[in-house]
């Protein structure tokens, strides 16, 4: 038999070490968090990042272990690092093939609600002026199905879309007609005016509801208003008939945080819970349209936002941990890309941004926009999004309009100065349109940043959670695999 | 009880052939199946000769340990076999060498657990080795499985190959495995390697070429740090060849296990090793966590690698729990349900090899024993001071 070897005769030497690109932030007195090229973090004192850094590393020492493991250090010589990093980087990415999955039609910018945080300004009045016409939604089809995507999704928006029904159906009908697609479709409403009607439509054509939900009823008719003052009976009602009859991962709800909703996350969450909902995105408010004319967006900053986000996630756990499943949906999608490689392209939270590559807006009068934040700032005189026009425009000349190309290039996070080098850049992302309206620049000065404040704050809750509570940790763990 | 797998013939007659060996197939006497030149009818009885004789067999195996008489008039091969090989049946296939009569069984019919050995050759030398690696010529074992193959009942759900490194002589073996493409499409066909041949393009391409509808490759993955890795398989590099083969044939869309065998060295980071491959390789088909048969260079180096399983089944646990929250499919083997915690329990499976499984007689009283992997038989077994019957009371 020939003679074994001794784990020290398999250790690379020093001058055979080679760093990986990795970035660090400081969370405390000497400690740093440390995240790799594919963001898996881990925690290191400021003794062993220098240490690392100088490559004053050697196996047995604990931090060799830790660093190789994390993929922060390689064998010079090695291959297989550089290329697991390249393979779950690809994976991470790979969003990007799937071009423009979403087209939003706006059928109407009517709407019979009058909420002050309203973010596309709605009109009350003028059924010409303010609906989209037959011409315009068939040409913005031909846009639509101009997309790469062999599968895309038609979500309708307003205004209150089902104030305009006729053209959903048309558009529908139309849609499905056309070879080459297959198709998804959503209706973003109030459910005010859901009847037998439309929800028959909606079973015929399995097409999706969206809704709104704010809270208890005092709460959730305060903050959207209409002449009755019947918002949230008639969207409590409509969600029960919508999922009678469509069935229950039929229709989904949505809230805003208002300046109202901030002492109340336990009494809006369970009211999600009481409708027998799967869980809640707890969203803030977007500087847009009314929400700015109104002041609302001015009412709360980003760190009483994140106290009303973690006082709500971690009633969430305690519901989740007392045996009911319930989930925050913006945590799970966080977690989905902190703890593992799954490409997710959405929408607002990618680099580079969705703006267009993600989703275009067929606005009621023919106008498209690079994204639904586009067409709210249009709506306020802002044209910077506006990429062109159902008349004159292809699909090809609005995804390559100097505009569209302008937005996303500035704004990379993997370039962008804070964002490169942030811990978090790789679950991040970018947001072109937020910037330019609160900013008046598509990449914006991070540490100014709201959106900023908000991602991070999120995601060190996250990681703070995952390391220090186990049970909690299970929970989110099931979020992330889902 | 261990099944004897290898064993001398205490007679044979009529093999004139010029090979030094033969594949025998075993068959019943009474079997209408077509006969080939390989087929060897089982006879046990003096009844059973007469019948072997009227049904006109040409070749004989006889498990028996009197003398046999055979009628002048046979003229055909002959072997005999003591009584001990008795679990030998119809459809099995052996491998007998002429001038030593020494046989080893190759195929069980009725086993769920058949391999062949492809060659002891291995380019890894594994601290815990059950089948130390010889540096001789053995290629005459492929030959003996490509003349195997034809024999074996189509309807065969698995075969293992196993070795020493079964790529060692890759083009040759990968021509084995397009036999079994054509011969058993409908088998599920595993091939243990130490993968760190698929870091070389060419072999990683030409595996993709053999197209089976259901092969896979097995492979060591011991640590998520390099030299822990090469310590335990003793080979500088190992760690990065095997990951990057690891990485091509996912990259080409094939089939890939990781199988990590615990001790000393690989279990008290076993939690590490499984976030790791949960974090890093959640795309591979399986990952099997498995306990130690304690025999060949694992006996030498006991004092280095023994560790009771109770002491890491904790970590284990862990282990399941990231990879099975990843998606990954996880299984643990030859670990008894009496050391593992209840979450391991669905992912336990009876693993050991019919023919080197046995259990203590503490598991008579237990109720788990018809779902429990039980233990090896084969090299010194060591037992847990965990093992304790499992009862409802």
């Amino acid at each position: 038999m020939a003679k074994f070897l001794r784990p020290e005769s398999f250790s690379a030497a020093t001058e055979d070490l080679s760093l990986l690109p990795f970035n660090f932030e400081r969370t405390g007195a000497n400690q740093y968090l440390v995240a790799n090229m594919v963001g898996d973090f881990v925690h290191l004192s400021e003794e062993e990042l220098n240490r690392l850094v100088d490559l004053q590393v050697r196996p047995g020492d604990g931090l060799y272990e830790k660093a190789y493991a994390a993929h922060l250090v390689t064998g010079a010589n090695q291959k297989a690092q550089r290329q697991l990093l390249a393979a779950r980087l690809r994976s991470r990415m790979s969003f990007l093939q799937h071009t423009t999955p979403l087209h939003i039609f706006v059928v109407t910018l009517r709407c019979e609600h009058s909420c002050p945080y309203c973010q596309v300004s709605r009109q009350s009045t003028d059924r010409s002026r303010f609906d989209m016409s037959e011409q315009t939604a068939m040409r913005a089809l031909d846009v639509a199905f101009g997309s790469p995507m062999a599968r895309i999704k038609i979500e309708f928006q307003g205004g209150e879309p089902l104030l305009n029904f006729p053209l959903i159906k048309k558009i529908v009908a139309a849609a499905k007609q056309r070879p080459g697609k297959k198709l998804d479709f959503v209706i973003a409403s109030n459910l005010a005016l859901l009847d037998d009607a439309v929800l028959e439509f909606c079973k015929d054509n399995n097409v999706l509801l969206s809704t709104s939900l704010d809270g208890p009823s005092d709460l959730h008719n305060k903050n959207r208003p209409r002449p009755s003052a019947n918002s949230h009976e008639l969207a409590v009602a409509g969600i029960k008939r919508a999922r009678e009859t469509l069935g229950p991962d039929r229709v989904g709800a949505l809230m805003t945080t208002t300046e109202a909703s901030l002492e109340r996350v336990d009494e809006i969450i369970g009211e999600y819970l009481r409708l027998g909902l799967d869980g809640i995105f707890l969203r803030p408010l977007s500087p847009f349209g009314f929400a700015v004319k109104t002041k609302q967006y001015a009412k709360y900053d980003a760190q009483k936002w994140l106290a009303f986000y973690e006082r709500g996630l971690r009633r969430i756990l305690e519901i989740n941990r007392q045996g009911t499943p319930f989930r925050e949906f913006y945590a799970a999608l966080l977690l989905t890309r902190m703890l593992s490689d799954r490409p997710i392209g959405y929408v607002d939270l990618r680099s580079p941004a969705g703006a267009g590559l993600g989703a275009l807006v067929y606005n009621y009068d023919g106008s498209v926009f690079a994204s639904d934040e586009g067409r709210m700032l249009a709506e306020t005189g802002d044209d910077t999004f506006r990429l062109g026009h159902v008349e004159h425009d292809s699909y090809s000349s609005l995804i390559l309009s100097d505009k569209l190309i302008g937005a996303i290039s500035s704004s990379l996070t993997q370039c962008a100065p804070e964002c490169s080098t942030c811990v978090f850049e790789s679950h991040c992302g970018a947001d072109p349109v937020y910037h330019h309206a609160t900013q008046g620049d598509a990449l914006g000065i991070k540490p100014l940043s709201a959106f900023c404040a908000r991602q991070k704050g999120i995601m060190g809750l996250l990681l703070d959670i995952l390391e220090r509570s186990p049970e909690d940790a299970a929970i989110l763990r099931r979020w992330a695999a889902a | 009880m261990t099944l004897p797998l290898y064993g001398t013939a205490s007679q044979s007659a009529g093999f004139f052939s010029d090979k030094p060996r033969s594949v025998l197939r075993l068959r019943s006497v009474d079997s209408a199946a077509e006969r080939l030149a390989a087929d060897f009818a089982i006879v046990r009885t003096p009844d059973d000769i007469r019948r072997a004789i009227e049904a006109d067999w040409p070749s004989v195996l006889v498990i028996s340990d009197s003398s046999i008489d055979l009628p002048g008039t046979f003229n055909g091969r002959l072997a005999v076999v003591p009584p001990k090989y008795d679990y030998l049946a119809d459809g099995d296939v052996i491998g007998f060498d002429h001038a030593s009569r020494k046989f080893r069984t190759l195929f069980r019919r009725n086993s769920a657990h058949n391999s062949f050995l492809v060659t002891e050759r291995c380019n890894n030398y594994c601290l815990m080795c059950s089948q130390p690696p010889k540096n001789v010529d053995d290629r005459w074992l492929l030959g003996e499985i490509k003349e195997s193959l034809p024999l074996i009942d189509p309807a065969i759900r698995a075969l293992t190959f196993t070795g020493g490194e079964t790529l060692s002589d890759w083009e040759d073996f990968i021509a084995v495995l397009k036999e079994c493409r054509d011969r058993l499409p409908a088998t599920a066909v595993q091939v243990l390697t130490n993968g760190r041949a698929f870091a070389d393009s060419r072999i990683v391409d030409a595996w993709k070429d053999i197209g089976h509808p259901n092969l896979m490759a097995g492979i060591p993955v011991y640590a998520s740090i390099d030299y822990v890795h090469d310590h335990v398989v003793q080979a500088r590099g190992a760690f990065d060849e095997t990951i990057l083969g690891i990485l091509k044939l996912k990259d080409r869309g094939q089939r890939v296990e990781i199988r990590v065998v615990l001790h000393a060295l690989t279990a008290p980071i076993i939690e590490d090793t499984g976030r790791w491959i949960a974090r890093n390789l959640p795309f591979v088909d399986h990952v099997a966590l498995m306990g130690l048969e304690n025999t060949g260079f694992a006996i030498a180096n006991d004092a280095m690698l023994w560790m009771d399983p109770v002491d890491y089944s904790s970590g284990l646990a862990r282990a399941v729990d990231h990879l099975s929250a990843a998606g990954v499919n996880v299984s643990v083997y030859n670990l008894p349900r009496c050391i593992l915690p209840k979450s391991v329990w669905p992912h336990a499976l009876q693993s050991i090899s019919d023919w080197k499984n046995g259990f203590v007689e503490e598991c008579d009283r237990c109720d788990a024993k018809t779902s429990c992997s039980g233990f090896f038989t084969t090299g010194r077994p060591r037992f847990s001071r965990g093992i304790q019957a499992i009862t409802a009371g």
